[in-house]
C-alpha cells in the first residue's frame, strides 16, 4: 500500500494521519512486528521503520539508544523486510534510512527486495534530491514513495528542488535539531508548512518532537501527517519489561490517534 | 587548484550527505570561504597571524644522520615546530578567521586524543570565541592532559557517551549539535572529512604546508623531492602537504595509513587499502564498514589516525592512481619514533611517525640518493604516556636518588 492510499483516507475524513516510528528490531525483532501491530490497530495510519544504524547523527539520545541496542541484538539489514512482510497490508509502511546501509545492500536490489515485502517507500533523512540519482531511478523503477526532507532553514529554491523530487508526501523538519520529545514544540514549524505548500500538492508530514496527542491536534491543524518517534521509543526505554512497554504504546497511540481527530 | 566539481565531488567521492537542514549553512560557509581566499586583506591577516602566532613558515631540516642510515636524502617538514605542536593550528586559525568574518561567535569541534580540540580551544581564545569541544568519553580518560589544556584554554569539553564513546561519535555529536545552533555556530572541523565544502576548504588552509615545503625545497636543492610522504589518518596533514606537488607529475606521493596490530589482523585504520566505499559523515569516500555498512572500529596506536573513514580528496587520488597508500603498523611506527629521536633528536607525534615509517621502507626500494620529503605533522609530547607504555621505559622505579 501506498502512502498515497492513507492521505486521500484521512483527507476524506478532514484529518491529518498519525504516521508512527520505531526502529525495526527494537525492542527485539519480534516485539517490533508486535509494536507495529499495536500502533495500527490503535490508530497509526501510516507506519516508519527505522533501520538501525551505527552513527544516526540526526536522532537524539531516545533513538540512538533504541538503534544501539537492535544492533548489539545483531540485527541485520535484510530483516528490515521480514518485518515489512510481517505488517504490511493494513498500511503503508515506509522505511527511514541512513543512507550508507542502502547503498551498500545494493539501492536497486534494496529497493527491489522492499517493494517485493510490500514496503511503500523510503524516507531519507542524510540524502538530499542532489545526490539521490540512483535512487530515484530505483524507486521509479520499483513504484516506491520517496520522502526528502525540508528543513527552516532551506532556501525557497530548496524547497522548490526538494518536493518535486519527492513522491507519497513531504517530510518538515520542524525544529533545527535532532529527534526528541520535546515539550513545546515548534513555532517555525507552522511557517514552515506554509512555505512549503506553497510548492506542492503533496501532503506535508510535520515531525521531530511530538509526545502528545495535544501537540498532536496542534499540528494536526496545518500538517498533512503528525509523525511521532522519540516518544514511542520511550514507551520501551521507560518501561520495566516489554509487555508493559506494549501496554504504554498502545495508550499513546490511542491519545495521538484522538489528537489527530480533534 | 585542484578543487572539486559545483557539487562538492572529487569523482565519485565527497558530495553531501547530511540532513537538509544543514545545506544552506553549508552554502553559506563554501561562499564565505571562497570570497575570503579572493580578499587580499583576509589573506593577509591569516598570514601575518600564521608568521607571528603560528610561528609559520615552519622549517625545512635535512635530517643527515638519519639520510645516512636511510640511503636516501630524508627531509623532514618541521610542522612539529608549530604553535600547539602540530599542522593543525594552520586549520584552526584559518576556520576561525573565516568564522569571524560569516559574524559568527561559537565554535563547536570534534576531537579524538584531544590535538584537534587544543588546537580549536587555542583559536577560539585568540578570537575571544566560545567553544565547545565533542570528546568520546573513553577519550577524554585516556586523554586527560588534553582535556586540561582545553579547560585551561576556556573551552568547555563535552564527554561523548554514545556509541563506540571515540573519534565518529564525538564527530556524531558535533553534527548533531551543528543542527541545533547552526545560525550562530561554526562547527570547525578537524580534518579534510565531512560533507562539501570541508574536505576543500580544510585542505585550503593546511596547503600552505606543500607551498612552503616545494619552495624551500627549490631553494634548497633546485630541484623537486622524488617523493613526498606523510600520515593519513582523515587525511588534513597529507592533503596539506600533496596539494602543492599534484601537478608535478614526476613526484611520486605516498599516504601510510595506520595498520594498527597489522593490517591482516583486522585491527587498524587503513581505510583506503581497505577499499570499500562508503558514505560517513557527510561524504562519499572510503569507510571502515561491515557488511551492512555499519561502520566498523578502527585501531591504532595513534589516537590521530584512529578514525574509521578518510578525506575524499584522499579516496579520490587513490582510485585515479595520483597518490599511493600503504598500511604502516604499531611497531614500524614505534621504530621510526625511535630511530628519529636517536638520530636526529627529534621526537615526533605517533602520527608523524607513521608517515616517517613508511618513508623508510621505502627507501629500501629507491635509488641511493632520491629525495624523500616527509611530513613531520606533529611533536611527540602528547604521546610520552604511550611511548613509556610500549617501551616499558618506566617500568623501573628510579632509586638513584638523583632529581
Amino acid at each position: 500500500m501506498r502512502s498515497a492510499e492513507a492521505f486521500a483516507k484521512t483527507r476524506a475524513e478532514g484529518r491529518a494521519a498519525l504516521v508512527g516510528y520505531l526502529p525495526a528490531g527494537f525492542p527485539t525483532l519480534a516485539d517490533s512486528i508486535k509494536a507495529v501491530d499495536i500502533m495500527i490497530d490503535h490508530g497509526a495510519d501510516i507506519i516508519e521503520l527505522g533501520l538501525p544504524y551505527s552513527d544516526p547523527v540526526m536522532d537524539g539520545p531516545a533513538i540512538q539508544k533504541a538503534a544501539d541496542r537492535a544492533l548489539a541484538a545483531g540485527f541485520r539489514t535484510r530483516q528490515v523486510f521480514e518485518v515489512t512482510e510481517a505488517v504490511a497490508g493494513r498500511v503503508p509502511i515506509l522505511v527511514m534510512t541512513y543512507w550508507n546501509l542502502v547503498e551498500r545492500y545494493g539501492v536497486d536490489r534494496f529497493a527491489g527486495d522492499f517493494a517485493a515485502a510490500g514496503g511503500a517507500g523510503l524516507i531519507t533523512p542524510d540524502l538530499i534530491p542532489d545526490e539521490a540519482g540512483d535512487w530515484i531511478a530505483a524507486s521509479d523503477a520499483h513504484d516506491l514513495d520517496r520522502v526528502f526532507l525540508v528543513a527552516p532553514s532551506s532556501t525557497e529554491e530548496r524547497i522548490a528542488s526538494t518536493v518535486a523530487a519527492c513522491r507519497g508526501f513531504v517530510y518538515a523538519q520542524s525544529v533545527m535539531g535532532v529527534t526528541g520529545a520535546r515539550a513545546a514544540t515548534s513555532a517555525v514549524a507552522p511557517e514552515l508548512v506554509r512555505r512549503t505548500r506553497a510548492h506542492t500538492d503533496l501532503p506535508i508530514g510535520v515531525g521531530l518532537g511530538v509526545r502528545s496527542g495535544d501537540q498532536a491536534a496542534e499540528i494536526g491543524a496545518y500538517g498533512d501527517a503528525v509523525i511521532v518517534g522519540s516518544a514511542i521509543v520511550n514507551c520501551y526505554l521507560d518501561a520495566e519489561d516489554i509487555p508493559s512497554g506494549h501496554q504504554k504504546l498502545a495508550e499513546l497511540t490511542a491519545d495521538l490517534a484522538a489528537g489527530v481527530r480533534r | 587548484m585542484p578543487n572539486p566539481d559545483a557539487s562538492g565531488h572529487w569523482g565519485e567521492f565527497g558530495g553531501r550527505f547530511v540532513p537538509e537542514a544543514l545545506i544552506a549553512a553549508l552554502d553559506e560557509l563554501e561562499k564565505a570561504h571562497t570570497e575570503a581566499l579572493a580578499d587580499p586583506a583576509f589573506t593577509a591577516e591569516l598570514d601575518q597571524l600564521g608568521r607571528e602566532y603560528g610561528n609559520l613558515p615552519s622549517p625545512l631540516y635535512f635530517a643527515e644522520r638519519l639520510s645516512a642510515e636511510a640511503g636516501v636524502e630524508v627531509w623532514l617538514k618541521r610542522e612539529d615546530l608549530n604553535h600547539t605542536g602540530a599542522h593543525k593550528i594552520r586549520n584552526v586559525l584559518g576556520q576561525a578567521l573565516l568564522t569571524r568574518r560569516m559574524g559568527k561567535n561559537r565554535i563547536i569541534a570534534e576531537t579524538g586524543a584531544g590535538q584537534h580540540g587544543v588546537a580549536a580551544a587555542t583559536a577560539a581564545a585568540y578570537f575571544g570565541m566560545e567553544c565547545t569541544v565533542y570528546m568520546g568519553e573513553e577519550d577524554t580518560r585516556r586523554q586527560a592532559l588534553n582535556v586540561a589544556r582545553m579547560r585551561l584554554l576556556g573551552a568547555e569539553v563535552v564527554p561523548v557517551t554514545t556509541g563506540s564513546r571515540t573519534l565518529k561519535d564525538a564527530m556524531n555529536e558535533a553534527l548533531r549539535e551543528w543542527v541545533a545552533s547552526v545560525d550562530t555556530t561554526h562547527y570547525l572541523i578537524g580534518s579534510v572529512g565531512g560533507p562539501h565544502p570541508f574536505p576543500q576548504l580544510v585542505r585550503d588552509y593546511c596547503r600552505g604546508i606543500g607551498d612552503e615545503a616545494r619552495a624551500q625545497f627549490l631553494d634548497r636543492t633546485g630541484v623537486l623531492p622524488d617523493v613526498v610522504a606523510a600520515c593519513v589518518g582523515g587525511g588534513s596533514n597529507a592533503m596539506g602537504i600533496f596539494t602543492a606537488f599534484l601537478d608535478d607529475e614526476d613526484v611520486r606521493l605516498f599516504g601510510f595509513e595506520a595498520g594498527g596490530d597489522g593490517y591482516d589482523t583486522g585491527r587498524h585504520a587503513a581505510t583506503i587499502t581497505a577499499g570499500q566505499i562508503g558514505v560517513l559523515h557527510g561524504a562519499r569516500t572510503f569507510v571502515l564498514q561491515d557488511e551492512d555498512g555499519q561502520t566498523i572500529e578502527s585501531h591504532s596506536i595513534s589516537a590521530g589516525l584512529d578514525y574509521p573513514g578518510v578525506g575524499p580528496e584522499h579516496a579520490h587520488l587513490a582510485a585515479t592512481g595520483r597518490a599511493a597508500y600503504e598500511p604502516v603498523d604499531d611497531a614500524e611506527a614505534m621504530a621510526a619514533l625511535e630511530k628519529l629521536a636517536r638520530t636526529e633528536g627529534i621526537i615526533c607525534a605517533i602520527e608523524s611517525a607513521h608517515g616517517l615509517a613508511g618513508a623508510l621502507r621505502l627507501a629500501k626500494s629507491l635509488q641511493p640518493g632520491s629525495r624523500v620529503l616527509v611530513n613531520l605533522s606533529g611533536r611527540g609530547d602528547k604521546d610520552m604516556g604511550n611511548v613509556v607504555e610500549y617501551y616499558g621505559f618506566a617500568d623501573a622505579p628510579d632509586e638513584s636518588g638523583d632529581q
